[in-house]
């Protein structure tokens, strides 16, 4: 059975465009052996459907149907659309490295303001001599597809002990209708290292997307890391971002997640708290409208004893767009004392926006405190009128409400200039809706 | 002397029931009026449909103010045009601080009209000033509206925003419930020193204590979803020694 749906016209069009594809993709050959291999496990598997358990509500088959050809490799003209994006999206103050249509650009790159801090290679350079970046412990065909078709990627090392006075901001932008990028990053963060390092993805006029991206990130122990992922895609683009993330020990890791764009989109976060002592917190916003599917499941492992975890999420859905969140905390026998709470929350602007929570806890430890919450609902008519009746017109009052309501997580983004900035984005959201 | 506000033969229900039975008032510029009477007469549901709150129905009559028909009226274009509600519970806003909620409101009304928003120093300054006057601390300004603030706070709040926003017409709903004397005192004394020529007050209460404070002009006693009496202030005092219970009679 498994085999007739992969020879299905999905399959065969992944099959054409990874051998057309192929003297595009960089590597020793050992790096193009296991892209080979990666390739054939996603083709055995074909695109992820409502049947595989950790796909339920987003059934990729469904949404998007065929995986687009790969990217051109940018021009002269889709650079230039690119440096307008950059002026548009980028940070002030933090230090940019951009990729566009899933390659490196070095002009619009500020990375040699990174020395000595952060060490930064491109996936490119890295994987003439090591094929270890494309390897990951998921059979997700997803990530395996990823894997098979990455072109490009940021390799940062942040040293030991460096404190990092600017974000680094990665901007993936796409410039390229009806294609594909495949990117795959790793940060790799030193102990007792202080940094904030942000994912910046969006459009430059270019429209029906895909982007498929995986970044790897360890942190070290002893740190203090944010990561905030901001993904305001073309209206018709597709998104599907995993991440695997792995925490050293007394670490503190912030991760932070906006969605407001994209017609598909999924966000899908491994993180395993590896060494004792830290703390997790994990936030995140979905800005749905019109018929966007926005998905973000996220993993947590607690492997080892003594570390906290704490998972705050706030979908607002509009129109007939639909919100999933997948929440799933794992306790490991050895993992006593771990603390893990998560709450979603979903506010239905419309009568046919949907919200689909799934929480999962997973405690294989019996001295631990978890839990996990979910509501969803509308906002609140008597908030609404008490604003009306101070003269803010419908629209401004939910929009008050709205603010308030996402504002809880992005209150825990704790660098001052980069919450204002993903405040502004919210903001733009709700002036989009009025 | 020019009508505020006209209230004529307003028929209104909630949910099938009828709650006004064609309940007549006018309210002059510059005049306080109180509106007096049992639970249940219809005093709340008539400040509600004077600021548009939704789920009433009006099925017959209308209300004017300043000649237009507030009924035709969205509530954000009520309280632009001058009405101001000041609720029985105000509710709280968790997530949306006290002063940018101020500032929002005022500058919604502002460009309404037609007027230019309030630059920040002078916003700043009207709002010290006001909350001053009415012994608001500034760190309840940088708190979500309402939360966490006591019951005398709260009702604080309310008049604080009258001040700012300076609307011509004030319904103050049963604005003693669930206040000590000393609170009460400090919201009337804010509401006293809104009284002007050009403004009028609804003052709506149970009870007569409030109006020792906020001494009306005119008194209305309503029964069953109509004003059955209507008299100066010492009606208010009449109706302390004798009780609802004369109106209640079928």
């Amino acid at each position: 059975m498994n085999v007739a749906v992969a020879k299905t016209g999905g399959g065969r069009a992944v099959s054409d465009l990874f051998a057309s594809a192929e003297g595009r993709l960089p590597g020793s050959p050992e790096v193009i052996a296991a892209r080979r291999e990666a390739f054939e496990s996603y083709e055995r598997l074909g695109l992820p459907h409502r049947r595989i358990e950790e796909w339920k509500y987003t059934d990729l088959r469904a949404l998007v149907g065929e995986v687009l050809p790969l990217a051109a490799i940018p021009d002269a003209g889709a650079l230039k659309r690119a440096a307008e994006a950059v002026k548009a999206h980028a940070i002030e103050g933090a230090r940019k490295v951009v990729l566009v249509d899933g390659v490196f650009a070095a002009d619009l790159s500020d990375v040699r303001a990174l020395a000595p801090e952060a060490g930064f290679k491109t996936l490119r350079e890295t994987l003439e001599k090591d094929a270890g970046l494309l390897k990951t412990a998921s059979t997700d065909a997803v990530i395996a597809l990823n894997a098979a078709m990455a072109t490009d990627g940021v390799v940062l090392s942040i040293a030991d002990g460096a404190q990092l006075s600017a974000p680094i901001q990665i901007i993936h932008i796409a410039t390229a209708a009806s294609a594909s990028a495949f990117t795959r990053s790793r940060v790799a963060i030193g102990k007792g290292a202080r940094a904030t390092i942000v994912e910046t993805f969006v459009a430059a006029e270019a429209k029906a997307y895909q982007v498929n991206d995986a970044v790897i990130v360890s942190v070290g122990d002893n740190a203090d890391v944010a990561h905030i992922r901001l993904m305001d895609d073309a209206p018709d683009a597709v998104n599907i971002t995993s991440q695997f993330i792995t925490v050293g020990a007394n670490t503190k890791l912030n991760l932070f997640s906006m969605t407001s764009g994209a017609a598909v989109s999924r966000l899908q976060g491994f993180i395993t708290l590896a060494g004792e002592g830290s703390e997790l917190s994990v936030n995140g916003v979905n800005l749905l409208k019109k018929t966007e599917h926005g998905d973000t499941t996220l993993v947590v492992d607690h492997a080892v004893p003594n570390c906290v975890s704490r998972e705050t999420f706030r979908a607002v859905i509009d129109d007939r767009a639909h919100s999933v969140f997948q929440g799933r905390i794992i306790v490991r026998p050895d993992a006593q004392k771990t603390d893990g709470k998560m709450m979603t929350r979903a506010l239905l602007l419309s009568d046919e926006a949907e919200a689909d929570n799934k929480p999962e806890l997973e405690i294989f430890a019996d001295d631990v405190s978890c839990g996990h919450g979910a509501t969803a609902g509308a906002l609140d008519d008597s908030l609404l009128f008490y604003l009306k009746a101070r003269g803010l017109p419908e629209k401004q009052a939910q929009a008050l409400l709205i603010q308030a309501f996402v504002g809880e997580a992005i209150e825990q983004i704790a660098d001052d200039g980069l919450r204002e900035h993903v405040i502004g984005m919210a903001e733009r959201w709700l002036e989009r809706r009025s | 002397m020019m009508a505020l506000l006209e209230v004529k033969d307003l028929k209104v229900r909630v949910e099938e029931r009828e709650i006004l039975h064609g309940l007549t008032l006018t309210v002059n510029e510059g005049e306080v009026h109180a509106i007096m009477g049992p639970n249940g007469s219809g005093k709340s549901t008539l400040s509600h449909v004077i600021a548009g709150k939704p789920g009433y129905e009006v099925t017959d009559g209308q209300i004017l103010f300043k000649g237009e028909d507030l009924l035709e009226m969205e509530p954000d274009e009520r309280a632009a045009k001058g009405v101001f509600l000041a609720f029985q519970y105000p509710v709280e806003i968790p997530g949306v601080a006290t002063m940018n909620f101020l500032r929002t409101a005022l500058n919604a009304q502002r460009k309404a009209r037609g007027e230019s928003e309030y630059s920040t120093p002078d916003f700043l300054k009207k709002v010290r000033e006001v909350s001053k006057s009415l012994n608001i601390p500034q760190d309840m300004l940088k708190r979500g509206v309402n939360v966490g603030f006591s019951g005398g706070e709260k009702k604080r709040n309310e008049v604080l925003q009258m001040a700012l926003f300076e609307p011509s017409l004030c319904i103050l709903d049963e604005m003693d419930s669930g206040l000590d004397i000393d609170a009460l005192r400090i919201a009337a004394d804010g509401v006293n020193a809104l009284r002007s020529p050009k403004r009028s007050m609804v003052v709506i209460t149970h009870y007569q204590r409030l109006l020792n404070y906020i001494v009306p002009d005119v008194v209305h006693v309503m029964s069953r979803g109509r004003v059955v009496k209507s008299g100066g202030k010492e009606l208010a005092l009449e109706l302390e020694a004798s009780g609802y219970a004369q109106f209640e009679a079928a």
